[in-house]
């Protein structure tokens, strides 16, 4: 779902919920609703009656459909099933479930010789007592009866830049599925017996959008409409809590500063399909750790025109957030997402304890002299000032929870990185060939230095710094978008180079 | 009466002499014992005019600011390595004119200097050192290996430097730099 009709969308649902169909008429004007059964054999549905706000359905369409006997005695209506009884009466919202009192958001109501009950009724006083489960879905009037698959889906599509956009798909409870691409269209099949579907499930997008629609297909299918210019996709499922989270990264086939590498091929969008992420082999990144250097009270260095350091390294890290992630699928972290202070160890140790593959450390530089400018990169150095060489990579005999003995490797919190100075040296390398024409590069684009940032990071290691604030014309290409685009772009390069070197066992 | 005149004449003399001894003999021995205290006076005092000179190499951010270029320099002589190491870290933070560049923030003061028996040297600085730096890696490295280098390339007793601020050990000066430990002398950052 498109953003700006998230909002839109919840306050819909809310209004549905809270106050009832009355209000939901008004944003749907489509034919009174019906209730949809769902069970293991197929679909059924029943008559919606509406008394003001409130839902109400037949308790004879009831009894019908679940095989209750209903009886009139006494001003009382008792409804059995199996043994089991419920003793509602007129005018009255409590009712008795085998003698247990529960509450309906409404009296029973009698409409000619019918007797209706509140939709809530199902749930609440004959789930208590039927055999099988009975799970209503208000919002979207589905009644799960037994155990039957039916996720909650929820579809959101963001553009992350001209040539790429993402949809997500939600699926509540987990869910698995298949994408498959037939020509203009991709089709998602889930693993499920229906799907629960917002209305639309995506809003309509433009025409010049990559994704123009998304419909149900079938019962447990979505469809996928694509525009003109799209190219190629790659798909990635992950869970999160109960949800399963579909990723579906669409590429258009608009030429890009792009590497052999990326999925999105200049070449017209007839097969072969791209292969999907979840048979590909294990890349050997999977994570980066990107931080935003400076933060907070700590503005870092600044320009004559004001320009902050910390407010370039923010923008610079979110941009590369979004490329790396909808281009490769890598998670990328960012060690501070907004303007806060974060201590050094801090932001090593996000990229530690989330076992991040690489770690990039973005600052802008200053000078004393007006003339310094361009782009450098450091990786980390250790003299002898630092404790002794043998103390990384130590094993120790330490006593495990519940008894025994193991092996744990000993690495010192401040030279973590000596292990991977290496790697760190290769990315630097690697790093600076694809800046190379693209921004401008101090005379030494790369060294190495005690850099307290690096020295704990526990995987290859650098620090970039884009540029000088304190030289003018540098300071007005810094904050453009151009210079931007083109850092993140080949900071996306050296990440999927580096990347393929490491999976050929390259920089070993 | 004639005794009377000698107990008089006695108590002047006695007086007499207490006054040359308190305002003429006594400020003329301490006071030379002080001058010559003030001559032994720490070696970060300014430097008698006909002092005794050495030869320092100092260090001066380099034409395109991304390295540090050395200088030749007379400095004041000081006696013992804690002296000249004194002498040395003065002259390199002291103003300087154009067309050098300092890396160390202006109004940066040495506050102490002390060198243990391996060689590292303990460098303790003003506030400034930190409140007055531009930031950058490269500034702050350049900063940081001007005092180290300085050092090192001057006392081959000294081994290895540590910056201190206001009598503490710092993390960094700008947020880059680690100067948890002495850090040896580099030769990189010299251009």
């Amino acid at each position: 779902m498109k953003a700006r009709s998230l909002p839109l969308f919840s306050a819909v649902i809310s209004v549905i919920v809270l106050l009832g169909l009355g209000a939901a008429l008004s944003s749907q004007p489509a034919p009174p609703p019906s209730l949809t059964m769902l069970t293991k054999d197929g679909r059924r549905s029943m008559t919606i009656a509406l008394v003001g706000d409130q839902e109400f359905v037949a308790l004879d369409d009831l009894a019908s459909t679940f095989g209750l006997a209903v009886q009139e005695s006494l001003g009382a209506i008792t409804v059995s099933y199996k043994g089991r009884t419920i003793v509602l009466t007129p005018d009255q919202s409590l009712a008795s479930v085998s003698g247990r009192l529960i509450s309906l958001p409404a009296p029973l109501s009698r409409n000619g010789r019918r007797w209706l009950v509140p939709v809530e009724f199902i749930s609440r006083a004959l789930g208590p007592i039927y055999d099988a489960r009975l799970e209503l879905r208000k919002p979207s009037h589905l009644l799960l009866i037994g155990d039957v698959r039916v996720p909650r889906i929820m579809v959101r599509y963001d553009a992350l830049s001209a040539s790429s956009a993402r949809l997500t798909v939600d699926a509540t409870p987990a869910a698995n599925s298949t994408v498959t691409q037939d020509n203009q269209r991709l089709t998602i099949k889930f693993d499920v017996d229906a799907l629960d579907l917002p209305n639309p499930p995506l809003a309509p997008q433009g025409a010049q959008s990559l994704v123009q629609d998304v419909r149900a297909l079938d019962q447990t299918s979505l469809s996928v409409d694509l525009g003109p210019r799209f190219a190629g996709f790659r798909s990635a499922t992950q869970p999160v809590d109960t949800t399963m989270r579909l990723t579906i990264d669409v590429l258009s086939a608009q030429p890009t500063e792009t590497t052999p590498s990326t999925p999105a091929a200049p070449q017209p969008p007839s097969p072969p399909e791209l292969p999907p992420a979840f048979g590909m082999p294990v890349s050997p990144i999977r994570t980066i750790a990107i931080d935003a250097g400076h933060g907070g009270d700590d503005e870092g260095a600044r320009g004559a025109q004001g320009t902050k350091e910390k407010d370039l390294t923010l923008a610079v890290a979110r941009r590369a957030k979004g490329i790396i992630e909808a281009r490769l699928g890598i998670r990328v972290l960012l060690t501070r997402d907004d303007d806060r202070n974060v201590p050094l160890d801090e932001r090593t140790a996000i990229a530690n304890n989330n076992k991040a593959d690489l770690f990039l450390s973005l600052h802008v530089n200053a000078s004393l002299r007006k003339s310094a400018t361009g782009a450098s990169i450091f990786y980390a150095a250790f003299d002898r000032g630092s404790p002794p060489a043998e103390a990384p990579g130590g094993v120790e005999r330490l006593p495990t929870f519940g008894g025994g003995l193991r092996d744990i490797e000993l690495v010192p919190w401040d030279l973590a990185q000596t292990r991977h100075v290496d790697q760190s040296t290769a990315f630097a390398n690697v790093l600076r060939e694809q800046l190379g024409n693209r921004v401008p590069l101090a005379p030494r684009a790369v060294d190495s230095a005690a850099l307290r940032v690096l020295e704990s990071a526990n995987m290859p290691a650098v620090l970039i710094e884009l540029g000088y604030l304190t030289n003018g014309d540098q300071e007005k290409l810094l904050a453009g978008d151009g210079f931007q685009t083109n850092f993140v772009q080949a900071l996306y390069d050296a990440v999927v180079r580096f990347r393929d070197a490491l999976a050929a066992g390259g920089t070993q | 009466m004639g005794r009377r005149w000698l107990v008089v004449g006695a108590i002047a003399l006695v007086a007499g002499v207490l006054v040359w001894l308190m305002f003429i003999a006594l400020p003329r021995r301490y006071g030379a014992t002080a001058a010559k205290a003030v001559s032994a006076a720490p070696a970060n005092a300014p430097a008698p005019p006909a002092g005794r000179k050495i030869k320092a190499r100092l260090f001066y951010v380099a034409e395109d600011g991304t390295r540090l270029t050395g200088v030749e320099r007379e400095i004041a002589y000081g006696e013992g390595t804690v002296a000249q190491a004194n002498e040395i870290v003065a002259a390199q933070i002291a103003p300087v004119a154009e067309p050098f560049v300092s890396a160390v923030p202006p109004g940066t003061t040495l506050r102490a200097l002390f060198i243990s028996d391996r060689g590292d040297a303990y460098v303790d600085f003003s506030r400034d050192m930190i409140a007055a730096h531009p930031g950058g890696s490269t500034t702050e490295l350049l900063t940081v290996y001007t005092i180290v280098n300085a050092l090192t390339e001057n006392l081959p007793a000294v081994h290895a430097v540590q910056l201190l601020v206001d009598g503490k050990e710092v993390d960094t000066i700008a947020g880059h730099v680690d100067l948890r430990r002495p850090l040896e002398k580099n030769l990189t950052w010299i251009q």
